[in-house]
């Protein structure tokens, strides 16, 4: 047997004290075997030893939720006997390295999450990260990402009907791709991955194995250095087809009752999923690896158990329905093979060419997985009220936000997906949330993903709660009830003090807002060492939110649709420009305190908004968030080319007003008639509200004063992106 | 009105194409696996949109070649009419049974937004419902849908009226030829077209452009 070095044992990212806890638990020196299966379930990416003991608070239940965190993804229920199963989960490193393979596989990843649970997939989100405009690399990886999510995606014939895209130069070094998927699902239709009873065959399903992707877990864990593009070969290669087959093989497997448990081989491949599915059905597994079906020649016991080749399932059937399974296989023409059984030992043994090579308790890779407090330590925190030019001229920094990366349009982006097929897609991208009808019915779901990073730096419990709370407020905005929340956690290394701060001030933000809101997280995925040398991201929680609407003909959507609507303003303006995008690209300034979420205050708002919408009241809502109220009401006049006359009597400071981030607010715009009732309801519910003016005419037109043609903001707002991707214009630094 | 809709291994607009045809039929299609060699009893068969066999070698090249395609070779022989929308489309050129071929789109990346198209044709049984000259809305969904052909065929395919369906004046989303979005056979029982006439068939969906082609069609074949 190999000696085992302290070389080797660094080399696998284990630390000498992580080492030590392994010669106790097995008694003896591990076999290179055992050493790697440690090396893989004790990685942060699959262990989640920094961040467990704060996950723990974070609010998991509440009457709807079926199956909270834990699982391949959450489960929630949306009446009638549906269930909605999603998850978001995070594939940073690889697609910094290899954008293309590394977003694709990150969409088929999140995607098998869902369906080894039973679910359709509906619908595809993503949250994207970017370096500055002006970096060298981002174009390449902007255009690499974006035709990777596509690629695969479009493939699968499930439309990808949203997300976010921001540019910093903290991510200059390393992007974050963070993939969302909602599946649909019978609720008595749900499939765990509890591999219970001794004796049962445990079948291997989908692709076959090739040396792709080895140790992919372990480079999740680590931070990036200049040499990290060396580490090329640990990405995956994605093969949509592959996974289009075995999604329709799965789910016809899954009508019949043959399956115990199943999950798929993602992150550490044939190792997490047995070991998982072993410990939670508390069951041994022993598997034979000569029966694996294998891409390459004279591969090891060692790379078949850490590759991490893609489209591949683990399922654990009754006894003797192993023909039946595989005859559905054989139809999609993918591998079936049996390749180990259910034990009663609770320990992973694996066999190869006559050979043990590897026997351990299943529990040493789970329960008793490091588990660490990290020490943390505050930042002081940034405060105060950031000076301004009081004499800009409001419209012209309207034109200079519309047109700036973090605020133009993404049609560029997503025209590239395919948003509409599967024909359910009521509101495609571009809007605040996208709404897809659960099929053959009148209902819908509402789906976002949100996180204000620059909010998260200067103070990131704030920045979670209003990560959370802007999630909720998008899904009211069209009219939905928010339900629950998936969170990528996505911040640098936490064995840094501050960092730490920056994770667990995150976690207890989110925390408090699901708790105030009832939007119950119900999975995530947490990425860690998101660093390039020694410089970490923002702090970048992003929140993937879901909500049910009743009846989908009620929907709201952004864009004005009537000349002569009244605009109402809900909601309290202070004028917070700190942190703003008015700051950052007019002053050219990222300063002061974060915005402060009043929890309170946004349920109360929120559920008056969208009472409104499922009354069939309003039709035109949207809500105010980054670049402040003057950019809402921009967005607003953009879609149809309607403008409006807007402005407010007694302004102390037009541009706090105009471009302040204070939360909780929306504009709805309605009939006058309608609108007069609304405002004496608000007023009479303690509402804060505000008459800004009204829709009509083709400009945008402020205090009676000045004006700008909505024909030439939108030049700027659509033009950013292309122009920026063709390469035409040098970009502008943010 | 019978109809069939063909399901390759990664078709992915099938189901769209069976809701689209109950919609507009009250009946169900059969659906029909790309390894059966015989098709029902139909007097439409649909090929859908996707990206049949992973569309790793040509868009529609591995389907055309599949056991299937014969019989729908077969059915469209006989005179029985088939509609390939996008991949379908695809398939239907890689297979002779249309002229021409479908190249890369002209921007080299996929595209999918609603596209405004002019109907060319009206004298066939998939486009009677419409105005000549009508201005529809379709949405495509494509990465390879610039439509080529010799100028001898694009000349033919004008002067036998076969250009079904048109990329209305600076909407050609993808560097077709000649505008052509959809095409006929010479016996004008094939239809191929790239835009997606089942997406718009629901008006919560935005739009119901769609339903007179398939109006059409059950117009003239019950």
């Amino acid at each position: 047997m190999t000696k085992i070095t302290a070389d080797m044992v660094r080399e696998h990212g284990l630390s000498d004290s992580e080492y030590a806890r392994i010669l106790e638990l097995m008694g003896r020196e591990p076999s290179m075997v055992e050493l790697g299966i440690f090396s893989v379930m004790w990685s942060e990416h699959c262990s989640y030893k920094s961040t467990r003991v704060h996950l723990k608070k974070l609010p998991t239940k509440a009457p709807w939720v079926i199956q909270g965190p834990g699982e391949n993804a959450g489960v929630i229920d949306i009446g009638d006997g549906d269930a909605c199963i999603f998850k978001m989960e995070s594939h940073n490193h690889p697609s910094f390295i290899e954008p293309y393979q590394g977003a694709a596989t990150g969409v088929g990843g999140i995607m098998r999450d869902v369906f080894t649970m039973g679910a359709r997939p509906i619908a595809m989100m993503n949250a994207l990260r970017f370096g500055e405009p002006s970096h060298p690399k981002t174009r390449h990886l902007v255009s690499g990402v974006v035709s990777g999510i596509g690629g695969y995606g479009n493939c699968m014939g499930v439309p990808t009907v949203g997300g976010e895209v921001n540019f910093h130069k903290s991510y200059n070094g390393n992007i974050l791709v963070n993939a969302m998927c909602v599946g649909l699902a019978r609720q008595d239709k749900i499939f765990l991955s509890a591999a219970k009873g001794a004796g049962n065959p445990v079948v291997y399903i989908g692709s076959k194995t090739g040396r792709d992707g080895i140790h992919g877990a372990t480079m999740a864990s680590a931070e990036f250095d200049d040499a990290s593009e060396e580490k090329r070969p640990t990405v995956q290669v994605g093969d949509p087809f592959t996974e289009k087959l075995l999604l329709e093989a799965c789910l016809e497997l899954m009508a019949t009752d043959a399956i115990i448990a199943i999950q798929d081989m993602g992150a550490a491949g044939l190792t997490s999923s047995s070991a998982e599915m072993g410990d939670k059905g508390g069951s041994g597994i022993e598997l034979d690896l000569d029966k694996v079906p294998q891409r390459e020649t004279n591969m090891t016991a060692y790379e078949m158990m850490l590759s991490e080749s893609q489209e591949r399932m683990l399922a654990v059937l009754k006894p003797g329905r192993e023909a039946q399974a595989e005859a559905i296989f054989k139809k999609w023409e993918l591998d079936f093979a049996v390749i180990g059984v259910t034990t009663d030992t609770s320990r992973l043994v694996v066999k190869h060419k006559g050979k043990i090579e590897a026997d351990m308790p299943i529990t040493a890779l789970s329960d008793a997985a490091p588990v660490y407090e990290r020490p943390y330590k505050e930042r002081a925190a940034l405060t105060g009220e950031p000076s301004f030019d009081k004499k800009k001229n409001a419209l012209e920094s309207l034109k200079t936000i519309l047109a700036s990366p973090d605020m133009a349009s993404r049609r560029w982006i997503w025209e590239q997906y395919d948003h509409t097929v599967m024909s359910d897609t009521v509101q495609v991208p571009g809007g605040d949330a996208a709404v897809v009808r659960i099929h053959g019915t009148n209902k819908a779901l509402a789906i976002t993903t949100d996180v204000t990073p620059r909010y998260c730096r200067p103070d990131p419990f704030e920045g979670g709660k209003q990560a959370v709370a802007e999630a909720w407020r998008n899904l009211t905005a069209v009219g939905a009830t928010p339900l629950a929340v998936t969170d990528n956690l996505n911040y640098g290394n936490p064995q840094k003090p501050e960092i730490m701060w920056e994770i667990v001030a995150g976690i207890d933000g989110i925390g408090a807002a699901c708790r105030a809101l009832d939007f119950p997280v119900i999975g995530g995925n947490c990425s860690l060492y998101n660093e390039t040398n020694g410089e970490g991201i923002l702090p970048t929680p992003a929140i993937g939110g879901v909500g049910l609407m009743k009846d989908v003909s009620k929907m709201a959507t952004v864009g004005f649709k009537r000349d002569g609507d009244v605009i109402i303003l809900i909601g309290e303006t202070k004028g917070h420009l700190g942190q703003s995008i008015y700051l950052r690209e007019i002053e050219g300034r990222e300063e002061g305190a974060a915005p402060k979420v009043d929890l309170g205050l946004e349920k109360k708002n929120g559920d008056f908004v969208r009472g409104l919408i499922e009354a069939g009241r309003v039709d035109t809502v949207h809500d105010v968030s980054d670049g402040g109220l003057l950019v809402a009401i921009a967005e607003m006049a953009l879609p149809r080319g309607i403008g409006a006359n807007v402005g407010i009597a007694a302004l102390p400071d037009a541009i706090p007003f105009w471009f302040g981030e204070d939360q909780a607010r929306y504009v709805i715009a309605a009939p006058f008639a309608e609108a007069e009732k609304i405002v004496a309801e608000a007023r009479a519910a303690f509402i804060t509200v505000a008459e800004l003016g009204k829709t009509g005419g083709d400009r945008l037109i402020l205090d009676d004063r000045s004006s700008v043609g909505i024909a030439s903001l939108k030049d700027g707002f659509e033009g950013w992106f292309p122009n920026f991707m063709s390469g035409e214009e040098i970009p502008v630094k943010n | 009105m019978k109809s069939a809709v063909i399901v390759f291994p990664a078709s992915n607009c099938d189901r769209d194409a069976k809701v689209a045809l109950e919609e507009m039929t009250g009946k169900t299609p059969a659906m029909v696996w790309h390894q059966d060699s015989s098709l029902p009893d139909v007097d439409l068969v649909v090929l859908p949109g996707g990206f049949s066999y992973g569309d790793y070698l040509r868009c529609g090249a591995m389907a055309s070649q599949s056991n299937v395609m014969r019989e729908v070779k077969r059915h469209a022989d006989k005179g029985g009419k088939v509609l390939g929308i996008c991949n379908g489309f695809q398939v239907l050129t890689e297979s002779h049974l249309l002229p021409g071929a479908l190249m890369r789109n002209a921007a080299l990346k996929f595209v999918c937004k609603p596209v405004g198209l002019e109907v060319s044709e009206t004298q066939s049984a998939f486009t009677r419902k419409y105005e000549n000259g009508q201005r529809v809305t379709f949405p495509v969904a494509h990465g390879e849908g610039s439509y080529f052909a010799d100028e001898e065929t694009l000349d033919r395919l004008e002067g036998e009226n076969r250009v079904a369906f048109r990329y209305a004046k600076g909407e050609n989303p993808n560097g077709s030829a000649r505008d052509i979005a959809g095409i006929l056979s010479e016996k004008r029982n094939v239809l191929g077209l790239m835009p997606h006439p089942e997406r718009v068939v629901d008006k919560v969906l935005g739009g119901t452009d769609g339903r007179a082609l398939f109006q059409s069609l059950i117009e003239n074949l019950t």
